[in-house]
């Protein structure tokens, strides 16, 4: 039953990264109508979707940070110990 | 009271010892009986809170029952663990794998409940002893080098917090186990944290963890991922509650695994890694120090162990079916292994904090606990990885094994399938704490240590960050997936140190050192030898020719002089003889009369 679920989502690609979007989408108008008064910093009031951005922005900047990281040689071969 | 108390511990102690007795279909029964009579103890003593297993020992008095609302949560906790990976272990029949994942639980409860550092010393070593031996048990290549190298980091630990704790009684005569003095530390009060830290695998003393986990049993590492690191946490949280330094440590801890993380290749030590990133939040929980922080240290580790065990045993299950561990081997399983997909995903998402999991009710509550006390930095950087944790374990990992592009051999294909009933079950208990535990908060809340802080988490204003941030999270991975593939690479840490260290040592010993030792011998032989011929023979001809020389020359000339004295004096008329004889004694008894 999951086999023919992710095989159907799989066959409509396409749909599922619009639907993916509109979900998005969705989510930062919401945001929009939440009341903010609670919030910890001046920037998570005043700025429209802030959490999003920084979802964003981090994960990003932690795939940016990784592949340079790693490609300074911290990633090495396999048998790196062995030899 | 005290007759009521039965140490946990003890059950599993016996019920290790008791095993290789049980054959046959008795067997199964009572790898479930004993973790399930440890647990309700567990649940017993939880209900009569109070100090038991008092004992005097020479002049120390030593502590083994303290139950209170710390220990509580933590014994649930480990004891409900013990429970599900002996239901996950129990196909396994090398029963010593059994039982040395019972003492490493009965090292681990000992711990919780020890009221001093000796008894916390005495089952500290432990767990550190019994879990080397999930590493040695399994019998992949590097399991044992891996075993040496987890025992003989842990023995430095233990030795530091030896030393810490040794101090602390030479100071102040006190060997009690409790929070310590941070604002004023002294040298004992780091070592004490030093060893404890080593344990919770707190940067730079961490490398130990992903190098271990990846290389101990399917089963052994289901136990090794809930206890060594979760106990650590508890040592921290009773003695070093509001250390700064922890904050400091712990969020660092939490990037450095989310970054290695994303590099790895391996699935368990990709899992390692996240245990380091999700750690660091305690951690970090712990240096802030405020009722609310160590509530959701409490309740982050809670969390933990059921989805990081979960992610454990989905992992586990992989490698049980398919042998294969790198992501290089595997991908596109989902055809073959849907159950273990779910349950993995069940983890992923409690992991990452979906609303309604238990990552969600108890990771924000140390978030929030560092907004709250103004350390904004902190709050901010957690957040950044909890954006991480969704990259790598919600995303990277069911994409990695599950979805995107099948690079399984044959050989792999075939083998891969759902795991025995026993594994399943296992994952259906803890993927349903997880659920329970997110949706039904005073479940978890309840059993808190500071119970008067009040801490909702089904606010739309959380609700409405943590969504924004998934799905962005998720729309930055969908951009930038293609660099953070597999990839036949393995990443250089800090046990390079040790590691290199080692390999050098081996060499020098090899080859300078035995490079030296040949060219001694050599040279000895050709210095050394003939020289010590050349000595010996000018010594045979001084023997012959000087000292016998001497010795003859001094003996023919006495043997001269004897004759001519004997010319004169013995001319063999026995009145001169006389005469000269008793002259000779006159002159010496009036010189002895005289002087």
């Amino acid at each position: 039953m999951i086999v023919q679920l992710i095989d159907y989502l799989r066959n409509r690609w396409q749909t599922v990264i619009s639907c993916g979007y509109g979900l998005i989408a969705l989510i930062l108008v919401w945001s929009l109508t939440v009341d903010t008064s609670h919030a910890h910093t001046w920037a998570e009031m005043k700025v429209p979707g802030f959490w999003g951005l920084f979802g964003l922005g981090s994960c990003v900047a932690i795939i940016l940070i990784a592949k340079w990281f790693g490609g300074s040689g911290i990633m090495t071969r396999e048998d790196y110990y062995d030899k | 009271m005290t007759s009521s108390f039965f140490h946990p511990a003890l059950i599993m102690i016996i019920g290790a010892l008791l095993l290789p007795l049980v054959r046959g279909p008795f067997k199964k029964p009572y790898l479930f009986l004993i973790p399930a009579l440890t647990f309700l103890d567990v649940v017993f003593l939880s209900y009569n809170p109070g100090t038991y297993g008092v004992v005097q020992f020479l002049d120390w008095q030593l502590t083994f029952g303290r139950v209170d609302s710390l220990s509580m949560v933590f014994a649930f906790i480990m004891a409900l663990m013990a429970i599900i990976g002996s239901i996950y272990g129990m196909h396994v029949e090398d029963e010593w794998q059994h039982m040395a994942a019972w003492f490493y639980v009965a090292g681990s409860l000992g711990v919780i409940y020890s009221g001093d550092y000796l008894v916390l010393f005495l089952f500290w070593e432990m767990m550190a002893f019994a879990s080397t031996f999930l590493i040695w048990f399994n019998k992949d290549e590097g399991s044992l080098a891996a075993g040496y190298r987890y025992i003989l980091v842990h023995t430095f630990g233990g030795v530091v917090l030896l030393l810490g704790f040794v101090l602390r009684y030479q100071a102040t005569g006190d060997l009690s186990f409790v929070q310590m003095d941070v604002s004023n530390p002294e040298l004992y009060t780091w070592l004490i944290m030093i060893g404890l830290m080593l344990n919770a695998a707190v940067p730079p003393l961490h490398s130990w963890l992903p190098d271990a986990y990846s290389k101990a049993t399917v089963a052994g590492s289901v136990f090794m991922c809930a206890f060594t690191t979760k106990t650590a946490v508890y040592t921290l949280a009773r003695s070093c509650a509001g250390f700064d330094v922890l904050i400091v440590l712990g969020v660092v801890m939490t990037i450095y695994g989310i970054i290695y993380a994303l590099m790895e290749n391996d699935v368990r030590r990709l899992l390692g890694w996240e245990i380091v990133s999700q750690v660091g939040y305690m951690v970090t929980g712990v240096g802030i120090g405020t009722a609310l922080a160590i509530n959701g240290t409490a309740a982050h580790a809670f969390a933990h162990i059921l989805y990081k065990g979960l992610l454990f045993m989905a992992a586990g299950a992989v490698l049980h079916a398919t042998g294969k561990s790198k992501f290089t081997e595997l991908g596109g399983l989902y055809k073959k292994m849907p159950a273990t997909l779910i349950f993995l995903l069940i983890g992923s998402i409690s992991v990452s904090a979906f609303p309604f999991l238990s990552g969600f009710v108890s990771k924000s509550m140390i978030i929030t606990a560092a907004f709250e006390s103004h350390i904004l930095w902190a709050g901010f950087l957690l957040t950044v990885v909890s954006a991480g944790t969704f990259l790598v374990a919600g995303l990277r990992l069911p994409w990695l094994l599950f979805f995107g592009e099948n690079r399984c051999s044959d050989e792999t294909w075939e083998r891969a399938c759902d795991p025995p009933w026993n594994m399943q079950l296992a994952m259906t208990i803890a993927g349903f704490l997880c659920v329970l535990v997110g949706s039904y908060t005073p479940f978890l809340y309840n059993m808190l240590p500071n119970a008067e802080v009040v801490y909702h988490p089904y606010s739309g204003y959380h609700m409405s960050e943590t969504l924004q941030i998934l799905a962005l999270t998720a729309l930055g991975f969908f951009w930038l997936r293609k660099y953070i593939g597999a990839r036949e690479t393995i990443s250089l840490d800090l046990d390079w140190f040790y590691r290199k260290g080692g390999q050098w040592f081996l060499w020098t010993s090899t080859n300078p050192l035995q490079w030296f030792d040949t060219a001694f011998s050599k040279a000895y032989r050709v210095v050394g030898l003939s020289s010590l011929m050349t000595t010996s023979r000018f010594w045979s001809w001084f023997d012959w020719n000087v000292i016998d020389g001497i010795v003859d020359g001094t003996a023919r000339c006495v043997r001269a002089i004897g004759s001519r004295v004997g010319l004169v004096l013995q001319r063999g008329q026995i009145q001169q003889t006389i005469y000269y004889t008793l002259s000779f004694a006159a002159v010496l008894l009036i010189s002895y009369v005289w002087f």
